[in-house]
């Protein structure tokens, strides 16, 4: 094992070594890596004169912190060109075929890559973030506590790994440095807006969202690194393929994978949409069982949260929530707000959006939508029982009529989510990840029309037309 | 040695090797000849296990290359169409980076290195960055790079494309004199000269298929027919009543020469010079008609497109 390793260090300390006889590469990096915390000494100290006057002593008090994580970003965005240009680059210059011709294994190659495209935004973040360091404990401003300090490394070390990662998958799939330049952008801005999220958090104050913000970064970039390495071809990257967006190609792959040959809708359900549907179904496997946990979640968190505030109230304030439950709806006003097509517009809508947040996060957002929406059902049973109302009744008359026919259509909408995220982390040889993405998509299209909307409309209707009425019933008696 | 199959690549719809069978032994250089996108460079990198064939096997120094890729990749050594070299880096540390890839000794890498710089004349520049090398001392240093782990197997892509005259002899030079009994060499080359004098065997290759293989003899009298011979006589000679054998065509004839296509020099050609003799023909010389292997690809190739036109 260790002889393999040292291969992985033997391509990353020969690329490290080109980079830093590289004037073009190490000027930018050591500018920023060394002005930039001196701006932002700066900065601070001008922003503390002046948040002085109005004693605004808690935004002082998280300018350090916030000022280290944009110091550690930044060293990060520059470096990101080398990771970029890790294989495209070399496929560019010539350089790629003697080295995938050499006994190295595809991880070797890859590994190496990955620690070189890391290693140097990492050093110079740290760097950077020391010297800032220094610099404010010369100024008095006042120093964040071990547990943030902590935080912030790990969210800059967690940041490099995510956006390296992300480069390494563009620098792998494209065909072009140019090409691999542009597609940058797709990982720059979800991490600017991340940071965004998190400057929030760090002001804030709200150490455990950080903590989960940085465990969620890592399981991401994580994730990317899986992709990388599932759809790391040495055929791909000899390919001669130019940057053309082929439009008619995109389209013929999508729909023959969609159509699957069928010549009536019939056979299309029996055989093409049946096929994609025993693809998913250990994903439907899955989704049951997070619908089981996130059932308890919801119910357990309202019992453990609310069950306190409603032991603090008085008995009057009890009284009125009570009531407030068991007044009847304005049924009439339900029906004609809340149309059939209004509710199967909205519920369609709900599995599409768990779809793409899962499509761009390798199913974690979509699977955390899912799981928020599951819980809601445990948290509204969990707050009747702790209002004294029985739930079932309840339950059998406002949920379950529509819901037989709405929870599946969800879970089976979130469940290709699950799937898209799993197949692409999943190796598969013979196919660009360009033609798995379209098959995918066609999978999630044939369930989606064939499966998710005839069950939401048939819900929508239920929901529109005959729950009301068995609501009222209930809630009357 | 390099045995292959029915060895096929397709990408997407299009054929790029379509149902080659190769044999090359130990000692003997195979040369692959055919148009650019003709398939031999898909067929080496095959060969190197860089591409997964989509149909029939191939064999290289004992190994399956679909299956052990990995032990494939250690037993060649490759000159790739573009040399690949690092320009940062000098000759020493660059052969010396590829050493530690193929898992040398320090002591062994050392030894390779300085021997492989001195053989290849670039001993004096092995300090200097290759960026500042020539063309030529670059494409040797690539040789250089894929013998460093003095391989059984080299396939060789287009070992002296872009060269300039000078710099192609040395090359082709240094691949005559890496020839050995336990070494299998493969050449893609468009250069006809250099393979006529350095290949054993030679293969066509057009659109993804082997049209003709075998030794540069066989290919002359398979596509050109029997060898010509042209006998000049030193003064105008009457050459009727002459009776030449029956195997022997006659071809043209003047006052002062006479050609003739021999089936079997080596059984006619005394019969022919006893003939000539009987008649006390003045002979002055009696030599087959260079045939180049030129004559024979662009005959193949008419003859491709031909029965491709006809399709």
């Amino acid at each position: 094992m260790f002889s393999k390793l040292k291969l992985v260090w033997l391509v990353a300390g020969r690329e490290l070594r080109d980079q830093f006889r590289d004037w073009r590469v190490i000027a930018p990096m050591l500018i920023l890596t060394l002005c930039f915390p001196f701006l932002m000494n700066e900065f601070a100290k001008q922003t503390v004169d002046f948040l002085n006057q109005y004693n605004a002593d808690l935004i002082l008090e998280r300018l350090v912190p916030f000022s280290i994580m944009i110091i550690g970003f930044f060293p990060i965005t520059v470096s990101l060109i080398v990771a970029l240009e890790s294989f495209v680059g070399e496929k560019e210059r010539g350089t790629i075929e003697p080295m995938l011709s050499a006994p190295l294994d595809d991880w070797q190659l890859y590994f190496g890559k990955l620690l070189v495209g890391v290693a140097t935004p990492l050093l110079a973040s740290y760097v950077s973030i020391g010297l800032y360091l220094i610099l404010a404990s010369r100024q008095n401003l006042n120093m964040p506590p071990v547990p943030v300090m902590v935080q912030l490394f790990l969210l800059t070390t967690a940041h490099a790994f995510l956006m390296v990662s992300a480069a390494i998958v563009i620098s792998v799939q494209s065909t072009s440095v140019k090409a691999a330049n542009l597609l940058a952008s797709f990982i720059v801005i979800p991490v600017a807006i991340l940071m965004q999220g998190e400057a929030v958090m760090l002001f804030w104050g709200n150490e455990q969202v950080l903590w989960l913000a940085v465990a969620g970064v890592m399981i991401i970039a994580l994730l990317l690194i899986r992709v990388g390495l599932a759809h790391f071809q040495r055929e791909y990257l000899l390919g001669r393929e130019i940057d053309v967006i082929n439009l008619r190609w995109l389209w013929h792959t999508f729909w023959s994978n969609f159509r699957g040959g069928a010549g009536s809708v019939g056979f299309w359900y029996r055989n093409v949409l049946s096929a994609a549907f025993r693809r998913i179904l250990p994903a439907v496997f899955f989704t049951v069982l997070i619908a089981g946990v996130s059932l308890w979640m919801g119910y357990d968190w309202i019992m453990v949260n609310t069950a306190e505030t409603i032991a603090l109230a008085s008995p009057e304030d009890l009284q009125k929530m009570e009531e407030q439950v068991r007044e009847l709806p304005d049924l009439e006003a339900i029906r004609n707000s809340i149309s059939a097509p209004f509710l199967f517009l909205n519920n369609t809508r709900a599995v599409a959006v768990i779809f793409l947040a899962g499509l761009v996060s390798f199913s974690v957002l979509g699977i955390l939508l899912y799981m928020v929406n599951i819980s809601l059902i445990g948290g509204i049973f969990a707050l009747l029982q702790l209002l004294g109302v029985q739930p079932w009744p309840i339950f059998l008359a406002g949920i379950v009529p529509h819901g037989i026919f709405e929870i599946p259509a969800l879970m089976i909408g979130s469940a290709v989510a699950l799937y898209f995220g799993a197949a692409l982390v999943t190796p598969q040889t013979g196919k660009s990840m360009g033609e798995i993405i379209i098959e995918l998509l066609a999978d999630w299209a044939k369930i989606f029309i064939g499966v998710v909307v005839p069950l939401m409309a048939i819900a929508a209707l239920i929901e529109a037309y005959i729950t009301p009425g068995l609501l009222f019933n209930v809630l009357g008696s | 040695m390099i045995e292959t199959q029915d060895l096929s690549k397709q990408f997407h719809d299009f054929m790029a090797v379509d149902g080659v069978n190769l044999s090359v032994q130990s000692g003997q250089i195979l040369a692959l000849l055919g148009q650019n996108g003709a398939g031999k460079t898909t067929t080496v990198r095959m060969l190197t296990a860089l591409l997964q064939p989509s149909r029939g096997w191939a064999r290289v120094a004992g190994y399956d290359v679909s299956k052990n890729g990995h032990d494939v990749r250690a037993s060649v050594g490759v000159l790739t169409e573009q040399h690949g070299l690092y320009m940062r880096m000098t000759a020493i540390e660059y052969l010396d980076y590829f050493g530690q890839v193929y898992s040398l000794s320090p002591s062994a890498r050392k030894a390779r290195s300085d021997n492989l710089l001195e053989y290849f004349g670039l001993a004096e520049a092995a300090r200097r960055r290759i960026g500042e090398y020539s063309k030529g001392m670059r494409q040797k240093l690539a040789l250089a790079r894929a013998m460093m782990h003095d391989p059984g197997v080299l396939l060789l892509d287009e070992p002296t494309s872009a060269m300039d005259p000078e710099s192609a002899r040395l090359v082709r030079d240094e691949i005559s004199r890496l020839k050995s009994a336990s070494r299998t060499i493969i050449i893609c080359s468009h250069n006809l000269t250099e393979v006529e004098a350095l290949a054993d065997k030679i293969a066509i290759i057009y659109r993804g298929r082997v049209l003709l293989q075998g030794t540069l003899d066989e290919l002359k009298s398979q596509v050109l027919g029997a060898p010509e011979y042209e006998v000049k006589f030193t003064e105008a000679w009457n050459s009727t009543g002459l009776e030449l054998p029956k195997d022997v065509e006659m071809l043209s004839q003047t006052p002062t020469s006479l050609k003739v296509r021999v089936k079997r020099p080596e059984e006619m050609n005394p019969q022919i010079l006893n003939a000539l003799s009987s008649k006390s023909a003045p002979v002055m010389a009696f030599q087959e008609e260079a045939r180049t292997l030129e004559q024979v690809y662009l005959k193949v190739m008419a003859d491709a497109k031909g029965r491709e036109h006809v399709q």
